[in-house]
């Protein structure tokens, strides 16, 4: 289409416009956590790394990341292996109700978070309270995983069908038994795609707060509902500023991952 | 001798185990399929099912107990409750409003990445969208409540035109939703863009168009089934939301904050108010399953 000069100049207006609309939060997030103020006044009065020190001696800000990396890594274990067995089921295999199968895995993350919270909530109630098991990493562990097979499912089941089974095939028409078979060709050739979905499970795990709210117990206290519960708490205000920051710049970690592992995940996001 | 035996023997059973299961797909699938099911159906599906038949259950108003008699109160009360009709009216306008908020900002970006920016540009702009969807959530929504607040970002890029920022309230929290869920918006009106034919846009020129005309009746056409696939992401994920609202919404409720407000005194009722939004996203799914933007998902 050919555009005309102000066309052009309006589209790049715009689009710069759009681009500074995505980047100053986060810039403003990483300038705030210098800030000697307590208040979120703007310009900042001046700079300063005393809320950094300040946070990096911060117990509660420290147990927090620890709890949410250990629910992380458990929901990510849990995903990975109910995810990769649906996986192959779906890319592998027809059977009535395959459809069914691949929408029921998507309707935990489709639903709107509070719903599948308080449904679990409920559940674990009814269920383990007799039982004498009460809310707790363990709950959340359950919850997180709940959402995060979905991730591990789409990368797997798109490496599974973009790689067709005649190579497992030729391996045992080589004499492999289908165990070898899966451990030297089928496995090596989804590794990155497992990889991938297993850090996608763990961010998402990482960054989330509602599932949680709903199936923690008492004194389980993940980073995001530390962050949630000290937000207001002027008090605290340097120190969220500074793990808010501390979020910001780790978030470049994942995507340089993700951009190093699979070209098909990094544009799949992370739905 | 008996140490030579075991492995052998082991391996042979190994060996028979895999040719059983090779033989038998069906066997195969039902190793697959039965802890995944079992953790996907019968325990989440199970509690989803639980909660909304829990939806026709009462509470006793003095001890908040649940009495699991059937009725349909609370489905009654949601109709006719002024307060629950406004928030949920509320709601999906918000819901609404972020969406187009979403549509019209994504356009100019995505049509900059796909088709005005150099070619070797391009993959690195997509990029530059999406990092910010791995920004924590949590962060995104405090961003804003730092630019929104007295004295902050807002209030000292107004001041110079005699204004001052909207606060906090219904306005902020339109605009921190649009700011959360831009990128699901960007990025299908990026493809749909990107994979527009040139010579379609061409013909259209050729047939005497001039660029405006082209855009409304080739461009966007083409392009209006992605904006649907991305509005499936801004419209339930706004419907969903009642964290945000919480941080920079002040007084404002949405479906979600009555949801949580009546989870420890009344959950039938609760669970009665969590109906509405899946309704209405499911309602949303198939209006839009129509424009066959979801086979773009």
């Amino acid at each position: 289409m050919h555009l005309g000069r102000t066309a052009r100049i309006a589209l790049r207006l715009g689009a710069a416009l759009g681009f500074a609309v995505i980047y100053v939060p986060l810039l403003l997030v990483l300038v705030n956590s210098l800030s000697p103020d307590r208040s979120a006044s703007w310009p900042p009065p001046g700079l300063t790394l005393h809320w950094w020190s300040v946070a990096a001696g911060n117990s509660g800000a420290r147990a927090a990341v620890w709890v949410s990396v250990k629910a992380g890594l458990g929901a990510t274990a849990i995903a990975l292996v109910l995810g990769t067995l649906i996986a192959f089921a779906v890319a592998r295999h027809r059977f009535f109700g395959r459809g069914t199968v691949s929408f029921v895995v998507v309707l935990p993350i489709a639903l709107p978070g509070i719903v599948t919270g308080i449904a679990l909530n409920s559940a674990f109630g009814t269920v383990l309270k007799p039982l004498g098991v009460g809310l707790g990493l363990f709950t959340v562990i359950v919850g997180h995983a709940t959402f995060c097979i979905v991730v591990v499912f789409n990368n797997v089941v798109a490496r599974l069908r973009r790689t067709a089974a005649s190579y497992e095939e030729a391996a045992m028409d080589l004499g492999a038994s289908s165990f070898r078979a899966f451990a030297d060709v089928t496995f090596p050739l989804v590794r990155s795609a497992l990889l991938a979905g297993g850090l996608l499970a763990f961010a998402l795990s990482f960054d989330e707060i509602v599932v949680t709210t709903f199936t923690a117990g008492p004194g389980i206290e993940t980073l995001p509902i530390w962050i949630f519960n000290n937000m207001t708490r002027p008090q605290q205000a340097p120190v969220v500023n500074v793990v808010a920051a501390v979020l910001v710049l780790l978030s470049v970690v994942p995507i340089y991952a993700a951009q190093r592992l699979s070209a098909d995940t990094a544009t799949s996001s992370r739905v | 001798m008996t140490t030579d035996a075991t492995p052998a023997a082991g391996r042979g059973t190994v060996r028979r185990l895999a040719g059983t299961l090779h033989r038998r797909p069906r066997l195969r699938l039902t190793l697959l399929l039965t802890a995944p099911l079992l953790w996907l159906a019968v325990l989440y599906l199970g509690s989803l099912t639980v909660l909304f038949v829990s939806a026709f259950w009462t509470t006793n108003s003095f001890t908040s107990q649940v009495v699991k008699v059937w009725s349909t109160d609370n489905f009654h009360a949601l109709f006719t409750t002024p307060v629950f009709r406004l928030v949920v009216l509320r709601s999906v306008g918000v819901a609404l409003a972020v969406t187009v908020l979403c549509a019209v900002i994504a356009f100019p970006v995505a049509f900059y990445t796909a088709r005005v920016a150099r070619p070797r540009w391009r993959p690195l702009l997509v990029v530059a969208i999406l990092t910010p969807l791995w920004a924590s959530y949590l962060v995104k929504v405090y961003a804003w409540r730092l630019i929104l607040a007295e004295g902050g970002l807002a209030d000292w890029m107004l001041r110079p035109f005699g204004l001052s920022g909207p606060g906090f309230g219904l306005p902020a929290t339109v605009l921190t939703l649009t700011y959360l869920w831009l990128p699901y918006m960007i990025l299908p009106v990026h493809t749909a863009l990107e994979q527009l034919p040139d010579n379609l846009l061409d013909a259209s020129a050729d047939l005497g168009a001039r660029a405006g005309r082209t855009f409304r009746s080739v461009v966007l056409p083409m392009v209006l089934p992605s904006v649907a696939a991305g509005s499936v992401f801004t419209f339930s994920l706004s419907l969903g939301d009642y964290i945000t609202v919480q941080i920079v919404g002040g007084k404002t409720q949405l479906i979600g904050n009555l949801v949580y407000s009546n989870i420890e005194l009344n959950l039938p009722m609760a669970a009665a108010l969590g109906t509405v939004p899946v309704v209405v996203i499911v309602l949303y799914l198939l209006a839009i399953r129509r424009t066959g933007a979801l086979n773009n998902l």
